[in-house]
């Protein structure tokens, strides 16, 4: 089943409740997917600043803090109950190395210059209250509801999946083709770290933007490679996509107003929104890619 | 009773005013009750039996008026996934856009949506009429067996898909046919039964005549003997 939310705001006076917005938004997709959650937020980024989210699973800060200074010192650490964002100069090629042959007790679970993520299996409910998730402000962000079916319930498992630097995808349905697809990508010398469809579907699109397409024609290919059920939404720094495949089995209504586009599962996600009874809601169409974003 | 009941599913558990309409008697009034506030939840007026009218004021969530027998429900607003499924007889009137599957399985009674209707419209319909002002989308009448599908605007892609004998009419373009669905020619009986769904639908400046109608070939009903060594 799965519940996916996405909410892009248009007018800037709002950006301080984006936090506010998409906690009722997941708190009311709880239904649709108990057993883990996640967001990603994206806040403005600041010249030559990079922000890696880290799920530290066993280790705390401290010991994470004194085994990252072993390596960088000028480092400025935030906590989020089991995940840190770790901001700093230092490039990603650098950090991914550092974490990947040094820290491999933790997880990296997205960066950029804008994206903050966040998964954790457990209550949708109980992680956006334990993350904290109505302190944060931003532009956008979309969050994901999961009712595990394709892979196990972990931290890995969890959407959404960040596979390049400020991209994002959160699903709902799941993949036929994924081992073909995960093969294929490897051998282009992507990796992976579950053995989750969705991974491969983020994989797969950020494969697509490396080699020059928006994200819009990226999401297109999906269309022509990617079998199964899906409703995606997949994030940029500048914005969101949404594409469901040309069966549409899994839901999708999209709302918006002067003010925000909202996407959900289901139209519950979204009746807390301010001016929602003047938005304009419709279904999206099958097979088309709706998409919206800074130009 | 006899005066018009506001219900507030702000105030009131869904599962205790699904039980107070389906036990409720009929009273003399414009709308018996009014419900509010339904934030998209699911499953909102289900079996109910009795000859009401329901207004819900606001956007629903799935199966809302499912498996509905006598009882009139409008909704101002727009609902989501399988409006009126299953429903047997009375009248569910949806003011706003349907998502998928609406009507599904429906026995009788009639469905209007006022604005478009999504995918798998009337999906496996066995007897209910359903009219639509706007569109519909792909897959519509899918497997549907008898009853009316009346479109005022168009259809999408594999309408009618391997149809027995529901009777599909459309006023706009149809995108694509199903299996075993093609045009089939107006006859006298098929304009009356156009003008009775128009006229029950309080649908004007629309004449019968601009209405195609679509049906099944009959050719999926028997095995072709033809095609015996393809398996």
């Amino acid at each position: 089943m799965c519940g996916i939310v996405g909410l892009y705001l248009k007018n800037k006076k709002y950006e301080k409740s984006l936090g506010i917005f998409l906690s009722g938004m997941l708190n009311s997709m709880e239904t649709r997917g108990p057993d883990s959650a996640g967001f990603a937020i994206y806040t403005k980024e600041v010249k030559n600043n990079y922000k890696y989210s880290i799920c530290l699973n066993k280790l705390s800060e401290k010991e994470f803090k004194d085994k990252i200074n072993d390596f960088i010192k000028k480092v400025k650490i935030n906590k989020f109950y089991d995940h840190v964002i770790l901001e700093t100069n230092e490039k990603p090629n650098k950090i991914l190395r550092i974490l990947k042959e040094n820290l491999n007790e933790v997880s990296l679970i997205g960066y950029g210059k804008s994206i903050n993520i966040f998964k954790q299996t457990g209550n949708p409910r109980d992680i956006v209250k334990n993350f904290n998730l109505s302190s944060f402000s931003g532009s956008h962000g979309i969050g994901h509801t999961r009712m595990a079916t394709e892979s196990a319930i972990t931290t890995e498992g969890s959407h959404p999946y960040s596979t390049a630097e400020d991209e994002c995808l959160v699903h709902n349905g799941s993949l036929s083709n994924h081992n073909n697809v995960r093969r294929s990508l490897i051998k282009k010398g992507e990796s992976f770290r579950s053995e989750n469809d969705t991974e491969v579907a983020a994989g797969y699109i950020s494969s697509q933007i490396s080699e020059g397409k928006d994200l819009e024609s990226a999401l297109k290919e999906c269309l022509k490679n990617l079998d199964g059920f899906y409703t995606f939404i997949a994030g940029t720094k500048k914005g969101f996509a949404l594409l469901r495949d040309e069966i549409a089995c899994k839901p999708a209504v999209i709302a918006e107003t002067d003010n925000y586009v909202a996407i959900a599962s289901e139209f519950q996600a979204m009746a807390h929104l301010p001016g929602i009874n003047k938005a304009n809601i419709f279904e999206p169409e099958p097979g088309i890619v709706y998409s919206w974003g800074k130009k | 009773m006899g005066q018009e009941v506001k219900l507030d599913l702000k105030k009131i558990e869904l599962r205790e005013i699904n039980e107070k309409l389906q036990s409720a008697e009929r009273c003399e009034g414009k709308s018996d009750f009014t419900i509010i506030n339904p934030k998209g939840c699911h499953a909102l007026c289900v079996g109910l039996v009795h000859n009401l009218n329901i207004i819900i004021n606001g956007h629903v969530g799935y199966y809302c008026a499912g498996m509905n027998q006598n009882a009139n429900v409008t909704i101002n607003g727009n609902v989501s996934t399988g409006v009126a499924e299953n429903m047997m007889s009375g009248i569910v009137h949806v003011m706003g856009n349907a998502s998928q599957s609406a009507g599904a399985t429906g026995h009788g009674g009639l469905l209007i949506i006022d604005g478009n209707a999504s995918s798998r419209c009337g999906i496996s319909m066995k007897g209910i009429d359903i009219v639509v002002k706007g569109s519909v989308g792909h897959m519509s009448a899918f497997m549907a067996q008898s009853g009316t599908l009346l479109v005022c605007g168009d259809a999408g892609d594999a309408l009618g898909d391997s149809l027995y004998e529901t009777e599909i009419f459309v006023k706009g373009k149809v995108k694509s046919l199903g299996v075993d669905c093609i045009e089939k020619e107006i006859k006298p009986r098929h304009l009356i039964k156009i003008i009775g769904l128009l006229e029950k639908s309080k649908i004007k400046n629309i004449k019968p005549e601009q209405f195609k109608r679509y049906g099944s070939a009959r050719k999926l009903y028997n095995f072709n003997i033809d095609n015996v060594s393809k398996y």
